[in-house]
């Protein structure tokens, strides 16, 4: 069974503890729902995590041992639950594998951070693994299981990626897969039937990082991502998070206006792509909070469907 | 040399920023996003500026490790989404300075504020330089000195008192509850305030706002 690749990675599972993160309950409640619909009906279990906190990388910046002792804490958290976890944001996700992998392989650092968690009565051990929902979709669930849950393929959509840096980058440190060539969104892509579609740039940063320094660098990296994607033909943009979602479909509107110039592109979440191929309605998976107007492949799908 | 057509001159640079900063049809109607910071990279700089141990200083910081392994070929500043955009922002130029022990010019530097953290740089440098862990260690010893721009305040005073980085207002949590969700798990503050009086995370955040 064990393929080379796969000889090191961890035994599948299907109980996870939710990392919500700080944007998504803030401002991205559409990922969560459709999220919480999608791994359901793939028989992943979800648990709440309770306490957890802020997974560090917003005030790296300012304090890097900090950082690494919030989300250490996280870590210490599920290790008491004895459960593996899983992060919808990137950057979230990136923040836990990569302080998980330094501290399980530095112990020195282990020793200095846990000098402080022990404050709290913690202690890090490194006994689970956290994991973003792209790895938990091609590693515990699999693209064959996900193809199965398909009810009604895509086939007819035509869509493109913007998966973030996080989910790959820093390559050593997050260990997924490569990010000069990455695959995983567009397997799952492809696993709902739709088209994928590349465009030039496709796994260039999109700025929301520095948003709160600088707004308009970043808005001219998203719009410069919009005009490639427009011309490559996408009906839709899939992500999988919230603070490239915030950029790409909550900005969209200010960067038409900004520029002069018209994208109307729908930004959808990933679990809500699945969802829809799965035959959850628009409204289960809140794709009306949307702020880029979905009606177009919406009506396709109900049109598709009412042609069947 | 160079005063020999001065004028011709001054026109072609200008017309290259414009490219740099807007390759689009449309330009923006914003000027130069960062007027601030041209004294770090072209103001004359003085002997007594230079601080020969500031790159070991860094070097031995978790993540600098590499930093003197930099040959200056520019990959991180070509391969860079924010210096194609930004007039001032370029890494390499931030490793220069650091190796060159330009110590108070890098850390007030408004530049410093510019990287997004996708770490295209650290993945593509053939140096195996992890070029972001160095900005966000020139970072946070800019934060010592007590450089802490507004927005990581909030986000830090935030986490400090609820455990995340944002303050979700009680409508948007109840909310929750209408549309199905479960509650969102309650944080724990005293133990975040714990961690950040060890760390010396509170303090640092003190220094800002006094600054």
């Amino acid at each position: 069974m064990t393929t080379p690749e796969k000889a090191n990675s961890t035994p599948k599972s299907s109980k996870f503890l939710l990392f919500l993160g700080c944007a998504i309950p803030y401002r991205v409640s559409s990922y969560e729902i459709s999220t919480r619909k999608a791994l359901a009906e793939l028989g992943i279990e979800l648990m709440e995590m309770p306490e957890y906190n802020c997974c560090g990388l917003p005030i790296d910046p300012v304090n890097h041992e900090m950082m690494l002792t919030l989300a250490a804490r996280n870590l210490c958290l599920a290790e008491r639950q004895g459960l593996n976890v899983v992060a919808l944001c990137p950057g979230c996700a990136g923040t836990l594998r990569k302080v998980n992998k330094k501290l399980k392989e530095n112990k020195e650092l282990k020793e200095k951070i846990n000098g402080y968690l022990k404050e709290t009565g913690l202690e890090f051990k490194g006994t689970i693994e956290a994991k973003h929902i792209l790895q938990l979709l091609v590693e515990d669930v699999g693209l064959e299981k996900i193809k199965a849950a398909v009810k009604k393929p895509l086939t007819y959509l035509e869509v493109t990626e913007h998966a973030g840096c996080h989910v790959t980058r820093p390559a050593e440190a997050v260990s997924f897969e490569n990010p000069e060539n990455p695959e995983a969104l567009k397997n799952l892509i492809e696993a709902t039937g739709a088209k994928y579609v590349e465009y030039i740039d496709k796994i260039a940063c999109c700025g929301a990082p520095i948003a709160g320094v600088n707004d308009r660098i970043p808005l001219q990296l998203t719009r410069e991502k919009l005009v490639h994607i427009r011309k490559a033909g996408a009906k839709a943009l899939i992500t999988v998070c919230p603070f490239c979602h915030m950029m790409f479909d909550t900005n969209q509107p200010r960067i038409e206006r900004m520029f002069n110039e018209t994208f109307k592109i729908p930004v959808l979440h990933y679990p809500q792509l699945l969802g829809l191929a799965m035959g959850f309605t628009p409204e289960e998976l809140a794709l009306k909070d949307l702020r880029v107007d979905t009606t177009h492949i919406v009506s396709q799908i109900i049109g598709k469907e009412e042609g069947d | 040399m160079s005063k020999a057509n001065p004028k011709v001159k001054v026109k072609s640079s200008k017309t290259d920023e414009k490219v740099t900063s807007t390759p689009s049809a449309k330009p923006l109607s914003q000027k130069s996003e960062e007027k601030t910071l041209e004294i770090s990279a072209t103001a004359p700089i003085k002997a007594h500026e230079f601080d020969p141990h500031f790159k070991y200083e860094i070097s031995k910081m978790h993540g600098g490790e590499k930093l003197m392994q930099c040959f200056q070929c520019g990959t991180c500043t070509s391969d860079c989404p924010i210096a194609r955009f930004s007039d001032s922002y370029r890494p390499r130029t931030l490793i220069r300075m650091t190796l060159l022990g330009l110590k108070d010019r890098v850390l007030s530097s408004e530049t410093l504020w510019l990287c997004a953290a996708c770490f295209t740089c650290t993945d593509r440098c053939p140096q195996d330089v992890e070029v972001a862990s160095v900005i966000r260690i020139l970072r946070n010893t800019a934060v010592e000195r007590g450089y802490v721009p507004l927005v990581f305040k909030e986000l830090g005073s935030s986490i400090l008192e609820t455990g995340i980085a944002y303050r979700i207002p009680d409508l948007r949590l109840k909310k929750r509850e209408q549309i199905g969700l479960p509650p969102l798990p309650k944080g724990n503050p005293e133990a975040i305030m714990k961690l950040a009086n060890v760390t010396g995370f509170s303090k640092m955040l003190k220094k800002g706002e006094q600054a």
